[in-house]
């Protein structure tokens, strides 16, 4: 029999704005909204007011038609926008624009997939359908969600391109839930149709079933950070009802960012309906077989075709240039430093180790840190011009992360630049070995020793001294010692 | 539907009215009540003559104008004068509009 934890079925719901856009779905008001006072980015349109008329904006369908493409879906020749009819503040008409499956609908694309990877092995996740909605309205609560006397509006995100996408329950784990929505970002990304470093960009729902359960529903995932946690919650709270022989009822949760936990949203009697019907302000869109092939020729290069270039010309190995390409602003990264520094493998080697690392251990991402493409082919050429070891470009790289500091600055500033000076090297040397008699004689017949010798020489200068001068040196002395103890027995 | 037409007597009842209404975040009297469910009735009633139609063999029309396809650019227009966008809301706050508590 199958564990309980090999029988956990999650499908996403996956809400992307299209941040490139310039205006909203329906209306010409601007969509950059973040940031901006409240309630200023608004027309008749999407404050609803009577006798507004939407209009589509043409690129969004372009984009959507780019997402869906990339997604493998078929596309509609015909497609319908419906109203969602409920009562939230944060709709102005008391109904969202959406497209719907059912009553005759059509959305923009169905039946895709995508391909996602873990340790090795791939994995078909279906996409059941890709279609266009806008962007509820903001609210603003007086502290607490529960305890605000009042809810305050702002409907400058309200008409904003949504692109919803919809998956099959494929995904057999919180970790591929993520794996599939950094995939899906990447791809986004690449398209340029979306920028998930914007807050709030993309949001998700998610469904999951355990055997011996039903499907819950899990609302409010505001990034795709907060979906393993969510997800991984859940199966623990599911797990623990279903081992004390509780039945797990159908409902609708919210995850609770703040306390990191589902907390039960609707019962049954709550239950919304939205009496979906056809949107009549809005005409029909016939998707032609030549507007489809109008976009497919305007497509970006995506992830998988990156990837290739990457190895094919700059001589990657397959699993570094996956690596590259897993974010695009990793990928866009790298290419900045090429073109300041065609050194390809050696900008590889520091941005998937120790860049790489220092991020994955901190928990932030690229665009959080401060590091630019120049900073980091400063800190390499420091190195090829003998300035620095590449043990103190170690040091001082989580530095230029955090600070964002010329790495020339901070080489002056903390006296770290390499002692190439073999005078000096060489008294230091001297106290080296006073101080290291028994290692010395060791010396005279165990590398091992000399070894120890060079590393407490690179102890006494902190690292600067340059490695290369610093192994001759002590090389040297041993030889000579080497030599008198010789002459002496002679 | 909850029954074959022959079988119904009406189309909705009171308990249905009761549930739209609270869809629609709206109370209703006991009398009011009374007067929607008649009403409804009788404007599904007049559904039932259009449904007499044999209509299998149409498409479904979901725009009443023969046009498809009206899009615009995607460029920014004009947006409301910030004084003007608060102008006929019933309660607002600094730059906002205010509702009542929604949970
Ligand atoms: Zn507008």
């Amino acid at each position: 029999m199958e564990s309980i934890e090999e029988s956990v079925k999650i499908g996403l719901e996956v809400h992307t704005q299209l941040t490139s856009l310039k205006t909203k779905l329906f209306c010409n008001c601007p969509s950059d909204y973040r940031g901006r006072e409240p309630n200023t980015l608004v027309c008749p349109v999407c404050l609803g007011l009577p006798g507004s008329l939407p209009v589509l904006n043409k690129k969004a369908v372009k984009y959507a038609i780019m997402a869906a493409l990339a997604l493998n879906c078929q596309i509609s020749e015909e497609m319908i926008f419906f109203r969602k009819n409920y009562y939230y503040p944060d709709l102005p008409k008391n109904f969202q624009i959406t497209q719907y499956d059912r009553a005759g609908g059509a959305p923009l694309a169905v039946n895709g997939y995508l391909y996602i990877e873990d340790q090795g092995y791939r994995k078909k996740i279906r996409i059941s359908r890709v279609h266009l909605e806008e962007d509820p309205g903001r609210l603003v609560h007086v502290g607490p969600i529960d305890q605000s006397p009042y809810t305050l509006v702002d409907y400058n995100r309200s008409g904003v391109a949504l692109l919803e996408i919809v998956t099959e329950p494929d995904l057999k784990s919180p970790k591929e839930a993520r794996i599939f929505l950094q995939k899906l970002r990447n791809i986004l990304e690449h398209l340029g149709i979306f920028d998930g470093s914007l807050e709030g960009s993309m949001r998700c729902d998610a469904n999951i079933s355990l055997a011996g359960g039903t499907r819950v529903e899990i609302k409010n995932i505001t990034s795709f950070k907060e979906v393993e946690r969510a997800l991984n919650f859940e199966i623990i709270r599911q797990k623990g009802l279903v081992e004390k022989g509780i039945t797990v009822k159908r409902e609708t949760r919210h995850w609770d960012e703040i306390r990191r936990i589902t907390v039960s949203l609707r019962t049954k009697e709550e239950e919304q309906d939205y009496r979906y019907f056809p949107e009549m302000d809005l005409a029909p869109i016939l998707i032609s077989k030549s507007f489809i092939e109008e976009v497919k020729a305007e497509m970006p290069e995506l992830p998988e075709e990156r990837i290739e270039r990457f190895m094919k010309m700059y001589g990657l190995p397959k699993y570094d240039a996956e690596v590259l390409v897993s974010s695009k602003s990793l990928a866009d990264f790298f290419e900045e430093c090429i073109k300041l520094h065609d050194k390809p493998k050696e900008i590889s080697n520091w941005m998937m180790s120790d860049l790489l690392r220092y991020l994955y251990e901190n928990n932030i991402e690229l665009y959080e840190s401060k590091i630019t493409p120049q900073k980091l082919v400063d800190m390499i050429r420091l190195i090829e011009e003998g300035v620095i070891s590449g043990k103190i470009a170690k040091k001082i790289l989580p530095e230029i992360i955090v600070s964002g500091k010329e790495p020339r600055e901070i080489v002056k500033e903390k006296g770290l630049i390499k002692i190439m000076d073999e005078d000096l090297l060489n008294k230091l040397a001297d106290e080296v070995f006073a101080e290291n008699q028994k290692a010395v004689r060791d010396a005279l017949i165990d590398d091992k020793a000399i070894h120890y010798l060079i590393g407490q020489l690179m102890r006494l200068t902190k690292g600067k001294a340059d490695p290369n001068i610093a192994n001759k040196i002590i090389r040297e002395k041993i030889q000579k010692i080497r030599e008198k103890e010789l002459r002496k027995n002679a | 539907m909850k029954a074959p037409e022959t079988m119904r007597e009406k189309w909705i009842i009171k308990e249905e009215v009761e549930r739209i209404a609270q869809l629609a975040h709206i109370e209703l009297t006991e009398e009011e009540k009374e007067v929607f469910t008649e009403q409804f009735n009788r404007i599904l009633e007049f559904f039932r003559k259009i449904d007499e139609v044999d209509t299998r063999s149409i498409p479904p029309m979901y725009h009443v104008l023969d046009i498809v396809n009206v899009y615009r650019e995607d460029e920014v227009g004009e947006t409301l004068p910030k004084e003007g966008v608060l102008e006929n809301a019933p309660k607002k706050e600094e730059q906002f509009f205010k509702s009542p508590k929604i949970v």
